[in-house]
């Protein structure tokens, strides 16, 4: 029991952790909550339903079928989220701090409405792209698709993990998190740094949206809110601008939720709330998160 | 015939908001191998001016010429790329950057494959970087940040240097290496323009000097001109 709550729990926190990093990356950088993430979300498992009603040649079932999901949902995800910051961001970065926040609120009504209003009020089923198939280690129900679940988003944060690490470019997105103004004099293109993290961020949040169709079968046109929240909590739980932590809050968030649903009588309607005092306990306690602790510039 | 400045400062206004005047109209060239200084008490509009040379600040009024193109108005990054380093007043080190990845970001725009003779350069001026490669910047102590902000300055072998406050808050041994560095960094062929409110020393390692104001040069001579210039004396170097 313990071992099957785990695994979906680790299922669930993969996916939160995904989205978590996109709200961590923009906020690290821009101090602002792109608040639209949760859309940008949900218009990547659009993209990948577009692309299996219009052209299923190329989402054959398996592995290849998959990655190209992933891949195009990340694409168009990750684009549109730079689209949202050239025209809806970058032209309040110099207004006060609340104007880009009420922004993002109105590019995610927006994106909500259009593909309401022009793709689907309903539920869509979403293609199966791996065969479900059940199977059981230590005891534990494993579906194939918790596993390509867990392992195409640690796959992903492993990628991300070596580009932020270990390429200039990745080096240069810290550096701008850690002072823009000081980047700029370094002869970095602090623009261009934002919106690759947009693009970054965005493509995340792109692929957990294939993720999360392919886990529910199902997407809708709000299906990016409540997972959004989540997310953007397990930020705030393993400490907002902080990419570790995005992971940490991610998985324990995810964890919590379905061990309080499996362990707690009727805990399947009390989840949210236990999730969330669990924020707010932790925040208590330690206001910049678990992880999020700034190493302070000496003068 | 004298040569055109490296930096020509023309008439420069900068204004915060609407209503703080910070400069009123500033003018001052840096030759070519020189080192020169500008100092002010607190408030003078020192930083301001260096940061309206860096673009990092739009003037009002004015215009900016490095190497004989006009800069002003261009993105700081660009101005950057013409070889015009700024190190901040306050270091501004990156502090979740290690020592190593905080000079790599000083070369970040140069397109060579191999910076080893850069780092080692570096690494020689100021020994104590190498040791501590891979310590993050934010746990250096601040004449450590002042050197890995000037090493990373470096790392961009730029043609002018602009230091803002290099002295500030530190040790007077450490402030003796950083200035030895400074002149050498000059001998080696990058020109300085130095802002200090440390003017002793400031004079010292400069040919020639400005005093900044309430946003004004209210004089300009040579260093040692300055250094007896009685009015000097009296309100920048606490003599008689
Ligand atoms: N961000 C700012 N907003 C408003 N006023 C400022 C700002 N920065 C500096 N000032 C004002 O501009 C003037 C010059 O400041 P500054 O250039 O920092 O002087 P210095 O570097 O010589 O100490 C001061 O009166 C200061 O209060
Ligand atoms: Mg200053």
């Amino acid at each position: 029991m313990f071992l099957q709550q785990l695994v979906n729990g680790l299922t669930l926190g993969s996916i939160y952790s995904l989205i978590a990093l996109g709200y961590t990356l923009v906020y690290g950088i821009l101090v602002m909550i792109n608040f639209a993430h949760s859309e940008v979300l949900m218009v990547g498992s659009f993209v990948a339903l577009a692309v299996f009603r219009f052209a299923p040649a190329i989402l054959p079932q398996g592995p290849v079928g998959l990655i190209v999901a992933l891949v195009l949902s990340m694409a168009g995800a990750g684009v549109l989220n730079v689209v949202i910051e050239r025209f809806a961001y970058r032209p309040l970065r110099h207004a006060q701090k609340l104007a880009p926040l009420i922004s993002s609120i109105g590019v995610s009504i927006v994106l909500q409405n259009a593909v309401f209003l022009w793709v689907s009020t309903q539920s869509e089923s979403f293609p199966e792209l791996i065969a479900a198939t059940q199977f059981s280690i230590g005891g534990a129900g494993v579906s194939s698709l918790q596993l390509v679940c867990m392992a195409s988003a640690i796959g992903l944060m492993m990628g991300l993990h070596f580009f932020i690490e270990h390429t200039k470019v990745g080096k240069a997105m810290r550096a701008c998190s850690d002072d823009l103004e000081t980047a700029g004099l370094m002869g970095i293109d602090s623009s261009r740094i934002i919106a690759l993290t947009f693009l970054v961020g965005g493509a995340l949040g792109g692929a957990a949206g294939v993720l999360y169709g392919l886990n529910y079968g199902s997407i809708k046109y709000n299906l990016g809110f409540l997972p959004g929240v989540k997310a953007f909590t397990a930020a705030v739980l393993g400490g907002i601008g902080n990419i570790r932590g995005a992971v940490l809050g991610g998985f324990i968030l995810g964890i919590m939720e379905v061990m309080a649903a499996g362990y707690i009588p009727r805990g399947s309607d009390w989840k949210d709330v236990i999730a969330f005092s669990v924020l707010i306990f932790v925040l208590l306690l330690r206001p910049s998160g678990i992880l999020g602790e700034k190493i302070a510039e000496k003068v | 015939m004298t040569e055109p400045a490296l930096l020509d400062i023309q008439g420069l206004h900068t204004v915060y908001g609407k209503k703080i005047h910070a400069l009123k109209g500033v003018s001052a060239q840096v030759r070519s191998g020189e080192i020169v200084c500008i100092i002010g008490n607190n408030g003078a509009g020192k930083t301001t001016l260096l940061k309206t040379v860096s673009g990092v600040l739009q003037p009002d009024k004015g215009a900016v010429r490095f190497a004989g193109e006009a800069i002003t108005g261009q993105p700081t990054h660009r101005i950057a790329r013409m070889g015009l380093a700024h190190v901040p007043e306050g270091r501004h080190v990156f502090p979740r950057l290690s020592v190593a990845e905080n000079l790599e970001m000083g070369a970040y725009f140069r397109t060579e494959r191999d910076l080893s003779k850069d780092y080692d350069h570096v690494f020689e001026l100021f020994p104590v970087l190498g040791r501590r490669k891979a310590q993050l910047a934010g746990t250096l102590s601040g004449g450590e940040q002042q050197m890995l902000a000037m090493g990373r300055a470096l790392m961009a072998r730029p043609r002018l240097l602009m230091l803002d406050e290099p002295s500030m808050g530190l040790a007077p041994v450490v402030v003796d290496t950083i200035f030895d560095i400074i002149r050498r960094i000059n001998k080696e062929g990058v020109t300085v323009l130095l802002v200090e409110q440390n003017a002793k020393r400031a004079l010292q390692a400069s040919s020639r000097g400005y005093v900044l104001e309430t946003g004004e040069i209210v004089l300009e001579d040579k260093a040692e001109t300055l250094c007896s210039d009685a009015k000097v004396r009296k309100a920048y170097l606490g003599l008689q």
